[in-house]
């Protein structure tokens, strides 16, 4: 039984979220999510390589020996990493130095190699393609989400463009969530708060 | 000086885990026993000590002579994946016994992104062949004393009675959290002598 295409775009978000679930790729869950629109740029970094490299892994699942895999894998996850890095050194200067050294970091995020490992070195392009894109989704929304808490609690406000929500500040920034020791805080409280609600359906299913 | 102030600059004040987020998948991975977390650390300190210094030699010699500073993503991460492959060979023929203990931790490094990270690091800060060691070792150690303390702590609480909720990883990354908020208390030390 072949699972619908929809379901193979849709079960990034929940089912097999990197961050929650499987918690791959960490340090650039952490290392970026200062601010939403970090998050945001970082995300479509991910899902641009992410679909590349799982596009052309799956092209050429029968051309590439079973030994030597994982270096083919990488190189062909290197190509759309370096585009992605030329790309936005030429058109978003100043967020390609805020993201500074984890751009080129993606080649080595385990996110892209366990999707090429295992769903596209086994499954068919278009699906390979559905699944690059949701499972990049899905990871663009954590860091969104999880930018946008530190960004609130850090700096008091959301700022996405020249939109700055609220507009007057309700409370001292707490400058600590802007740092590492905030960062992990942030995804160590959210993990067991995501652990809760899923204890919880789980219990009325059960009922 | 510029030994002392890389040095601990790596070790304490710009320590890769708690303060640039390198390397935290095998953090949190390989942290549950102590036994694993020196086997990993060991690993670690070899392979990137040595291959920053083989980054930055092919930086200096390849890459910039020929202009093609560009393609460094995917320079790098081919020579550290070939020299890991490499350091697998030899150790397997000449030292078996180090082999022995770090053998099953090699292949994991090539995904360890605080390696490519210190090469790429020194590449921004052009930091040359010498210096560029000198960072990586710094960065390595600095991520073994992370791990090391990480490791103990964790050994600790096997035994604890925890909130179903929190187990695993959540219980890690706060803990985690904990420990880079005393390692930020690093953050000026000797900042006055140290420039």
């Amino acid at each position: 039984m072949k699972r619908s295409l929809l379901h193979e775009f849709t079960k990034g978000f929940i089912e097999e979220n990197a961050t929650f679930r499987m918690v791959i790729g960490m340090c650039p869950t952490l290392a970026v999510t200062t601010s939403v629109k970090n998050g945001f740029w970082m995300g479509v970094a991910v899902i641009f390589v992410l679909t590349f490299s799982n596009v052309f892994v799956s092209l050429l699942r029968k051309m590439i020996p079973d030994q030597i895999r994982i270096p083919i894998f990488v190189i062909l996850i290197a190509t759309p990493v370096v585009i992605v890095e030329l790309l936005m050194r030429a058109y978003l200067p100043a967020m390609y130095e805020i993201l500074g050294v984890f751009v080129p970091l993606i080649v080595v995020n385990c996110i892209i190699i366990a999707r090429a490992e295992a769903f596209a070195y086994k499954e068919s392009v278009l699906r390979s393609f559905l699944d690059g894109l949701g499972i990049g989704a899905g990871f663009t929304c954590n860091l969104m989400i999880i930018g946008g808490i530190r960004e609130f609690l850090g700096t008091g406000q959301i700022a996405l463009g020249s939109f700055v929500f609220p507009s007057v500040k309700l409370f001292e920034p707490l400058v600590v969530m802007l740092t590492p020791p905030g960062g992990f805080m942030t995804l160590g409280l959210l993990m067991a708060i995501l652990n809760i609600a899923v204890a919880r359906s789980a219990q009325k299913k059960a009922h | 000086m510029k030994f002392i102030s890389i040095m601990l600059g790596g070790i304490l004040i710009q320590n890769f885990v708690f303060m640039q987020y390198l390397g935290l998948c095998p953090f949190l991975g390989l942290s549950e026993q102590m036994d694993t977390a020196l086997g990993m650390s060991g690993a670690v300190i070899f392979v990137m000590t040595f291959a920053s210094t083989v980054a930055a030699a092919f930086e200096q010699f390849i890459l910039v002579p020929l202009h093609l500073e560009y393609m460094r993503t995917i320079a790098y991460i081919l020579v550290i994946a070939g020299f890991v492959q490499l350091v697998e060979i030899f150790l397997k023929k000449t030292v078996p016994s180090l082999y022995k203990a770090l053998g099953i931790y090699l292949p994991l490094i090539t995904t360890n992104c605080a390696v490519l990270g210190v090469a790429l690091l020194n590449a921004r800060q052009s930091y040359g062949v010498l210096w560029g060691t000198v960072n990586g070792l710094a960065g390595a150690l600095g991520w073994s004393v992370a791990i090391i303390i990480f490791a103990g702590i964790r050994e600790r609480w096997k035994f604890m009675n925890i909130p179903g909720t929190l187990k695993g990883f959540p219980l890690a990354l706060v803990a985690t959290s904990l420990m880079a908020l005393s390692f930020q208390g690093f953050s000026r030390l000797f900042a006055s002598v140290l420039k």
